[in-house]
């Protein structure tokens, strides 16, 4: 997984609740891979832009400052809906690596910490303030440090939030889950030689 | 004599590899069920030199992108969705992976195959791909989908990494009443507690109303736990589950079966368990919901009509209702019963098993569609068992599209979708913007209500077709 530090950018603001994932990445884009040349422009497809194809001028990430945007600030039950890690990817290829959000969808933001793409909840009333700043001050910038897990809003205050201490450590280090777990081998093969006897009907096919 | 426990706690621990200091957990994976949609994570250990460590623990079938008119991977004549298909059964033969292909009788969608060959058993951890895995919480398993990068971690560890969530109980009491489905119930569930009620949350359906439930109104129940923001939702296993799994090809036989279910009657929470939230619903007053917005928890019942973002005291929620009314094109205080449906889909993981099939006939029987309707049978066993019995024929006299078995119009990922502009009453789960299709409009009901909908064109009270009877 891409390693995740410290991020200063620019922030866009999204004003809705729920946000599902069907929205960050259409279903019938998932049969792309992620090296199609196009992959970048499936992200929020249908809301950025209309039937031709245009660009929707009133679309937030469709407008100039936003457009380069690095980090969002959202509504609550950010990622909620389908389990597809294309939204994750999605975000990342149109160089996204953190969404601020009062709440997510589980799988969604355990997605995000298996690629790198931080999600990072602050409460409700936070997110709020961040979002309007943001769009007093189009263009503003927020920093993000995954190490001492602190927020810095564009007024320089600073929030602070939760984060596991296992999913941190992985994405300081940009570690590959599967290479970790191979570490247990020894503590697996004894579980499994216990569980088979116990639950033996499981493994008696 | 240990402390009470919930049965998610007894499942959870019973599964624990390794416990870090830090609280996060290695878990066993007891089934693993993938589908044409896996192909990203069969690519990622392909890339990584990889094979599935244990590949018959893993079941495999092409639920999402097979199309509802062919069988056979030569006969389907969109080269996308023949590539998908095709993928999958290239790459469970490669890896070893038992697989029901698009012309196996087993196939289906994996939520309601698990459960209907006995795969899915009380007390396992079970994981797949897809968001709906919490439907096999419905047997007394804990189930839960999981991304790409999981499940390619779960095909190359057989374990998963898991932080343990807090504890939910939903307690429905009373008795559901005549043309009350276990899709009304889950409708009126994330009514009540939201679509993010459940984040973080395992939850644990429980009471009165829920034990009356069959099997298929439970896995109904269990499906939607994910629209309620959780990703796991158990229901204690009982007579009705045991009944329901006996004799299916993958669940235990003979001595096996008895000891299995001897460990079973030991899952569901002991009395005095403490759960981290407690939520209770009044199982008399539910009736057929329709849902009117984006999000599965803007639902009403059937006699109720549009809301009014107007009356939303909260600016965030009033605006999003509004983007949905303006999306869904309807208008505050239309009763619902007057909105007028385009086409009706029966099929997908929440209702599409014999139970709602036998259920929708019972309605449509004698009667005409007036819109274009069809039913996707959830697996290809299910549609035999139709058949059997003769649904298929009051269906397709009444102008029903009579389908094979796939994820088919609830994702529209096969081709079967619903036009722009389009309004729907689906039986599926999420009634999301674009869900079905760019430009189309969901409302989620149970089958009886979509097929209520489909004889007359609008969201007609099941219950008043179901007296005339």
């Amino acid at each position: 997984m891409k390693a995740f530090t410290r991020l200063t950018a620019i922030a866009a603001p999204i004003d809705m609740v729920n946000v599902d994932t069907d929205q960050i990445i259409p279903a019938r884009f998932l049969k792309q891979p992620l090296t199609h040349p196009d992959y970048p422009s499936f992200f929020f497809h249908d809301l950025r832009r209309d039937e031709t194809g245009a660009q929707r001028e009133d679309f937030i990430l469709n407008q100039a400052p936003y457009r380069s945007a690095q980090i969002i600030v959202a509504g609550e039950n950010w990622g909620c809906g389908s389990s597809r890690e294309g939204a994750v990817w999605s975000l990342m290829a149109n160089g996204f690596r953190c969404v601020i959000a009062p709440s997510f969808g589980d799988i969604h933001y355990n997605n995000g910490m298996k690629n790198g793409m931080l999600p990072v909840r602050l409460s409700k009333e936070d997110c709020a303030t961040l979002r309007a700043q943001l769009h007093e001050q189009p263009g503003a910038q927020i920093s993000v440090d995954l190490a001492a897990q602190t927020v810095i809003g564009p007024d320089g205050a600073s929030y602070s939030f939760e984060i596991d201490p296992f999913q941190k450590h992985c994405m300081l280090e940009g570690l590959d889950h599967i290479g970790l777990t191979r570490q247990y081998d020894a503590e697996f093969d004894a579980f499994e030689e216990r569980y088979n006897k116990e639950a033996s009907w499981l493994f008696a096919g | 004599m240990s402390a009470a426990q919930t049965m998610f706690d007894k499942i959870w621990d019973k599964h624990v590899v390794v416990q870090r200091d830090d609280g996060q957990c290695l878990l066993y994976v007891d089934r693993h069920l993938a589908h044409d949609g896996s192909f990203h994570a069969f690519g990622m250990l392909r890339r990584k030199g990889m094979t599935v460590r244990r590949p018959w623990q893993v079941y495999a079938t092409p639920d999402h992108y097979s199309p509802t008119d062919v069988r056979t991977i030569d006969g389907i004549e969109n080269e996308e969705l023949r590539e998908k298909v095709a993928a999958l059964e290239a790459n469970t033969r490669e890896f070893g992976v038992t697989h029901f292909g698009i012309d196996d009788g087993r196939m289906g969608i994996v939520h309601v195959i698990g459960p209907e060959l006995g795969v899915t058993q009380p007390g396992i951890f079970l994981v797949c791909g897809d968001s709906h895995t919490s439907t096999h919480g419905a047997v007394g398993a804990m189930a839960c989908g999981i991304g790409a990068s999981e499940v390619a971690h779960v095909l190359a560890t057989q374990c998963l990494w898991q932080r343990k969530p807090k504890t939910m109980r939903i307690t429905v009491d009373g008795n559901l009443g005549f043309g009350v489905t276990g899709k009304d119930v889950i409708l009126a569930v994330i009514g009540q507690i939201g679509a993010a009620g459940g984040a973080g949350y395992a939850i644990e359906y429980a009471g009165p109303a829920i034990r009356q439930l069959s099997m298929e109104g439970r896995l109904t129940v269990s499906n939607m736990t994910i629209e309620a923001g959780s990703r796991f939702g158990v229901i204690a296993p009982d007579d009705t589950t045991f009944d329901y799994l006996d004799g299916r090809p993958y669940a235990p036989k003979g001595a096996e079966w008895n000891k299995a279910l001897a460990y079973w009657k030991t899952l569901p929470t002991d009395d005095g368990a403490i759960f981290d939230r407690e939520v209770a619903v009044d199982g008399n007053a539910i009736a057929p919901m329709v849902t009117w917005g984006n999000s599965p928890e803007n639902v009403v019942q059937v006699t109720d009509a549009v809301p009014d973002p107007g009356r939303e005291a909260n600016a965030e929620r009033r605006e999003s209702m509004r983007r949905a009314l303006d999306y869904m094109d309807l208008r505050p205080g239309t009763p619902m019963s007057e909105v007028a449906v385009d086409r009706v889909f029966i099929g997908s993981c929440t209702n599409s098993r014999i139970e709602d099939l036998r259920l929708a006939a019972e309605v449509v029987k004698g009667r005409k569609t007036v819109v274009p309707s069809m039913i996707s049978p959830g697996s290809m066993q299910v549609k035999a068992a139709a058949e059997a019995e003769g649904l298929d024929r009051i269906f397709t006299e009444a102008g029903f599209d009579w389908r094979h078995s796939a994820c088919s119009m609830c994702v529209g990922l096969n081709g079967d979708l619903v036009a722009a502009g389009e309004r729907t009453a689906s039986t599926s789960n999420r009634n999301f913007r674009g869900r079905q299709g760019p430009g189309s409009r969901t409302h989620l009901v149970s089958p009886a209500m979509a097929a209520a909908a489909a004889v007359t064109g609008t969201f007609t009270d099941v219950r008043r077709l179901m007296e005339e009877q």
